[in-house]
């Protein structure tokens, strides 16, 4: 392992290089090219490398070895959900009779593709207790985005025109108020109460006629549930108003609660979250969005349906809000998710969830001595520090996040939710031992004596990576975004 | 108990102990009775490997023909021929189960990966920088929109009729909700008809999209579309549904786009009924820090050592909420590390040779349907795709096909106007990548031939 | 934290120096705290007009972003630019350094801003002094 490799692939071009051999062009050269005018024609060769295939090979697996992985270690991404992700289920998807599938093959030869959408629409409808899916959106923001747009379809389909706005918890991912602006509306931030849940009060001032929805994470990004998650259903749809479900936490309440059930109208799901599709450096994903029956017309087309003779595209009724994506969604994101609801059936849903749980409370109440609790209670699936109980007040959470990865772990999301300053979230999800979670314990706890017995470790880590703490201020200040050529 | 999940019954009781519960129920308590679930899920009982083996077998049975068939179907999803390399090297555990590279020191394998992608995209589309990703062609070019709409401070853009059609789709949808208006540029023997551009265009458009080789495969001439559109001050947007054909054709940026989009599938990707494919972005430098999405830079560690990291993350959504300017987050990571595996085997050399067989073989194609008395439908110079009118309805030729292996092209029907194109019912849009050989090619000519005159006789039945 | 007398303030922690009908503005040396390294910084162009309270930029440092209000309605008669190019300067003396300077429209708007007492005060409530 050669992780001080250090090349740019085009650094180790070679002219006479190839990497990949075309087999002979089997029919003769034409004049046809002449028939394009000059101008048309590429005037300048692409910045790409000449490299032999074993030096292609060499290069991507130093850079490789340069990754942290699930596969390799503990990763307590907080909100991020990273489990393990099954090997059948890539070795499903890479089977030619769906990996080699064209989109706009006649559908009647497409059947055994359109059933697998048909049935995990299904699936994903019982786990959540929602009416239908839409597989199409390519990721969690991107069913936020379409899930905004069918509350502004569903409003103006009454002609409620002056439901221009969106309320978000102030504890709430940035995708959420990004996504509403992204679909034309307009922001309201409520805070939080002081137990980390929404403020009924603070929500109560912010429903009026122009509210078309609140979105909520349930449990949320504290990692408590919303206790008054059915007062809070009634005020907003009293309101008039909908309820959005961001899927992010999904993983904590399989097979005990269903959103459906808690009166949200649409919710999205993370396939690479919480039905262990692998995040693949940051996607591809699969975010698809389910609603409640009176909004199944407006889903974005095509959905498939089942008809006697076989499974169809659906291009519904004319009250669709459209296409979002080219083709039906990230299809082999969800061949993955399938296969990985079908291997774990209800049992091994409501399982995994559980033990989430458990791992979740197990390392809040060892550790909450050394770290800052904010909000002490049970908590879902993960849960958040308020960085060290004490030490050296110089230690930054940063230094606790930077620490960890010399011991081996993924640190926990940092700094967010934005109402906790020294944020650590950690989500220790269902795919870690017992032995796994006390080993993290282990280190959390020597990093919170070292914050007393030895800061200076703390501020200068990581100490052994293949680079240490990078100068993010002169990338943003002098952005350097392609390789170029030295003169 | 599943085999994904570690714990064991004895693990789980001294956890709940160090927890000061009884049962695992008792940390569910803050979820109110009424909604607690009582029943099980009806998703029936957990399937081993073997069992979901077995499944999924009879799925795939139902796709096999399909899969298997020769493929001359194209239309934003092309069957071209894929290194070996590449998924041995995209199936490495700590690529593909890494999360996004928030933590430079353990991620600079996926960092430097991006940075290699942004450089090769921002050089074969000509423009200053490139993002790590978007979805996919079609809402790469929704984005697009909005950004000119958002950096013209205008509302109204201009969409050429010879863009892909479900690109359209998804233009319109991400407009219709932020109320800006979209005109439609009529095409005129196949490619956009600049008289109607020039008359369209107006002090309040902010942009236009054309897509080239344009969805029917033709190569669109932006060099004569770009003063049209940047006296008006909009901006130009240029869509990449096919970046192979940049190897041998003219990139948008020397040819004065301010925005290039694109599909990346055609760089090493499996058709995969759709999807995961690769959405991809670059433009002009006054443009960069509006990009959506994230954005790999180089700089230095505290030791001078080269490093990448996610930088000009003040424009995205976890810093700046709903003033970013998109909401994109997870991306398209792995198949951007895809297009750079697949660029880096072929090279420069090889994506020219590779662009230039399916240039000839299609063309090949083409002079072989005209001699079995087929009638091409535009005359303008094409790529690798092309439009053609059988003899007989070409959803039904498909039919015929199909059953002899054979994928065929995409049926106009639907996208063509029928008083502009009153055979639009025949016509086809065919698609010759370098996989495909001159045998296959013969053989596709005989049965399109033999299908058209199937297909008329019993048309002629019928009546 | 430095706060000068003399000096307009708004809420948003922008700063306004009155010298006759011109007016330059900046951010307060609060403001350049809480932002941390200023990375980029976007200034509007010469002849731009803007209301009170109107975004006329940006500036941003790695880990946050913040739009740049305007204190009072005027025309911009100058942007600068040395802060553009090295956005370190406002890190180094936030009202040595102003980001850009109008033509007043409504001398009476500037009885709306803070003086430095009441500057003061605000920024001790938001934990800053």
């Amino acid at each position: 392992m050669n992780t001080n490799y250090d090349k740019l692939i085009f650094e180790i071009s070679s002219d006479e290089k190839q990497g990949y051999a075309l087999p002979p062009l089997d029919v003769g050269r034409s004049s046809d090219v002449d028939a394009i005018p000059a101008h048309l024609l590429r005037s300048d060769a692409p910045v790409l490398p000449q490299v032999s295939e074993p030096e292609a090979v060499r290069h991507f697996t130093c850079l490789s070895q340069k990754n942290y992985g699930v596969d390799g270690g503990f990763y307590p991404l907080g909100s991020c959900t990273m489990k393990y992700n099954p090997k059948i289920d890539e070795d499903v998807a890479a089977l030619p009779a769906f990996a080699g599938l064209h989109p706009y093959l006649p559908q009647n030869a497409a059947q055994g593709a359109l059933q697998l959408m048909y049935e995990l629409d299904q699936m994903l409808s019982e786990i959540t207790g929602m009416a239908k899916f839409s597989l199409q959106p390519a990721a969690g923001a991107h069913g936020e985005l379409t899930g905004l747009m069918i509350f502004k379809a569903y409003h103006a389909g009454r002609g409620d025109e002056k439901r221009k706005k969106i309320i978000v918890p102030d504890s709430s991912h940035g995708t959420n108020p990004a996504s509403a602006a992204e679909a034309g509306f307009e922001v309201v931030q409520i805070a939080s109460a002081a137990d980390g849940t929404v403020d009924l009060d603070a929500l109560a001032a912010a429903l009026d006629d122009t509210t078309a929805g609140l979105m909520l994470t349930n449990p949320n990004t504290l990692g408590l549930f919303e206790t008054n998650i059915l007062r809070i259903s009634e005020m907003v749809h009293g309101a008039g108003g909908l309820l959005y479900y961001d899927g992010a936490n999904m993983n904590a309440i399989m097979g005990a609660a269903r959103p459906g059930d808690m009166g949200f109208d649409v919710i999205h799901l993370n396939m690479h979250k919480t039905f262990a599709t692998p995040h693949g450096g940051g996607g591809p994903g699969a975010g698809p969005i389910g609603v409640a029956r009176k909004l199944v017309g407006f889903l974005p087309r095509p959905t498939v349906r089942k008809d006697p003779d076989g499974y169809r595209l659906d291009a519904g009724d004319g009250q669709s809000i459209g296409r979002v994506k080219g083709f039906y969604g990230n299809f082999g994101v969800l061949v993955r998710a399938y296969c990985y609801i079908k291997t774990m059936g209800a049992e091994g849903l409501r399982e995994a969830s559980r033990v989430a749980v458990l791992n979740a409370n197990y390392l809040k109440e060892s550790l909450k001595g050394q770290y800052k609790l904010p909000y002490d209670r049970v908590c879902m699936h993960e849960f958040v520090f308020d960085g060290l109980a004490g030490g050296d007040p110089q230690v930054r959470t940063l230094d606790v996040a930077k620490r960890l990865i010399d011991l081996g772990y993924h640190p926990p999301t940092t700094y967010f939710p934005l109402i906790v300053p020294n944020a650590l979230m950690i989500e220790p999800t269902e795919t870690e031992s017992l032995a796994t979670l006390d080993d993290f314990v282990g280190a959390m706890t020597r990093i919170a004596d070292e914050a007393s017995g030895d800061p200076a470790v703390l501020s200068a880590a990581p100490h052994n990576t293949p680079v240490r703490r990078v100068d993010e201020l002169k990338a943003a200040r002098t952005p350097v975004l392609k390789w170029q050529a030295k003169e | 108990m599943s085999v994904y999940i570690p714990n064991t019954r004895t693990d789980r009781e001294k956890m709940l102990a160090r927890i000061g519960v009884g049962t695992l129920d008792a940390l569910y308590r803050d979820i109110p009775a009424e909604i607690r679930l009582t029943d099980a899920l009806n998703l029936g009982a957990p399937l081993s490997e073997a069992e979901l083996g077995r499944e999924i077998a009879s799925l795939a049975e139902k796709n096999a023909d399909a899969a298997r068939a020769v493929c001359f179907l194209g239309a934003g999803a092309y069957d071209r021929l894929i290194p070996s390399a590449i998924k041995h090297m995209v199936s490495r555990s700590e690529f593909y189960t890494a999360y996004t590279p928030y933590q430079p020191e353990i991620s600079q394998g996926t960092l430097q990966a991006i940075f290699e992608f942004q450089t090769m995209i921002s050089s074969l589309t000509g423009m200053d920088a490139a993002n790590a990703s978007m979805y996919d062609g079609a809402s790469a070019c929704a984005e697009a929109v909005l950004m000119a709409v958002r950096h013209t401070k205008r509302r109204r853009v201009l969409v050429a009729e010879t863009v892909h059609p479900e690109t359209r789709e998804v233009i319109r949808t991400y407009a219709r909700f932020n109320g800006i208006e979209i005109a439609e540029i009529p095409e005129e023997g196949g490619l956009i008809d600049s008289r109607s551009l020039s008359a369209l265009l107006s002090e309040d458009t902010a942009g236009l999209v054309v897509q080239t080789p344009n969805f029917f495969g033709l190569i669109e001439d932006l060099s004569e579309i770009e003063p049209l559109t940047h006296e008006r001050g909009a901006l130009l947007i240029a869509s990449v549904a096919d970046p192979l054909s940049l190897a041998i054709l003219e990139s948008p940026g020397r040819q004065g786009a301010d925005i290039a989009v694109g599909e990346g599938q055609s760089f090493g990707m499996g058709l995969q009924f759709g999807g995961p494919y690769l959405g991809f972005m670059a433009v002009k430098a006054p443009l960069i820090r509006k990009l959506p999405g994230r954005i790999v830079g180089q700089t230095s560690d505290i030791e001078g050592k080269r490093a990448f990291v996610l930088t000009l993350q003040a424009r995205e959504q976890h810093i700046r909420r709903e003033k970013a300017t998109s909401n994109i987050c997870s991306n398209q990571g792995l198949n951007a590390l895809i297009a750079t595996i697949y660029l880096t085997l072929l090279g420069k050399n090889g994506l020219r040779e590779a662009a230039t067989h399916s240039f000839e073989k299609a063309h090949y194609l083409k002079h072989k349907l005209v001699e079995a008395g087929m009638r091409p439908l535009f005359d303008a110079p094409f790529f690798d795709e092309f439009a053609v009118e059988l003899t007989a309805d070409a959803r039904e030729v498909n039919g015929r096909l199909m059953r002899n292996g054979v994928l065929g092209g995409y049926p106009l029907a639907d996208v063509l106007p029928e008083a502009k194109y009153p055979g639009r019912a025949r016509a086809m849009l065919l698609c010759v990548t370098e996989k495909r050989t001159k045998e296959e090619m013969d053989r596709l000519a005989v049965l399109l031939s033999e299908a058209c005159v199937e297909a008329a006789s019993s048309e002629r039945r019928e009546r | 934290m430095n706060v000068l007398e003399g000096l307009y303030y708004t809420t948003e922690h922008e700063w306004l120096k009155v010298e006759g009908e011109t007016a330059y503005v900046g951010i307060t040396d609060f403001a350049q705290h809480a932002l941390g390294d200023v990375a980029y910084i976007e200034l509007p162009e010469v002849g731009e007009t803007f209301a009170a309270g109107e975004v006329f930029g940006v500036i941003e440092s790695v880990k946050a972003a913040s739009d740049l209000c305007m204190p009072v309605s005027g025309t911009v008669t100058e942007r600068n630019a040395a802060t553009e190019e090295d956005p370190s300067l406002i890190n180094r003396d936030a009202f040595e350094n102003h980001l850009i300077a109008i033509t007043l429209q409504d001398a009476g708007e500037i009885d709306r801003l803070m003086d430095a007492a009441t500057y003061r005060a605000l920024i001790a409530e938001e934990g800053g002094a």
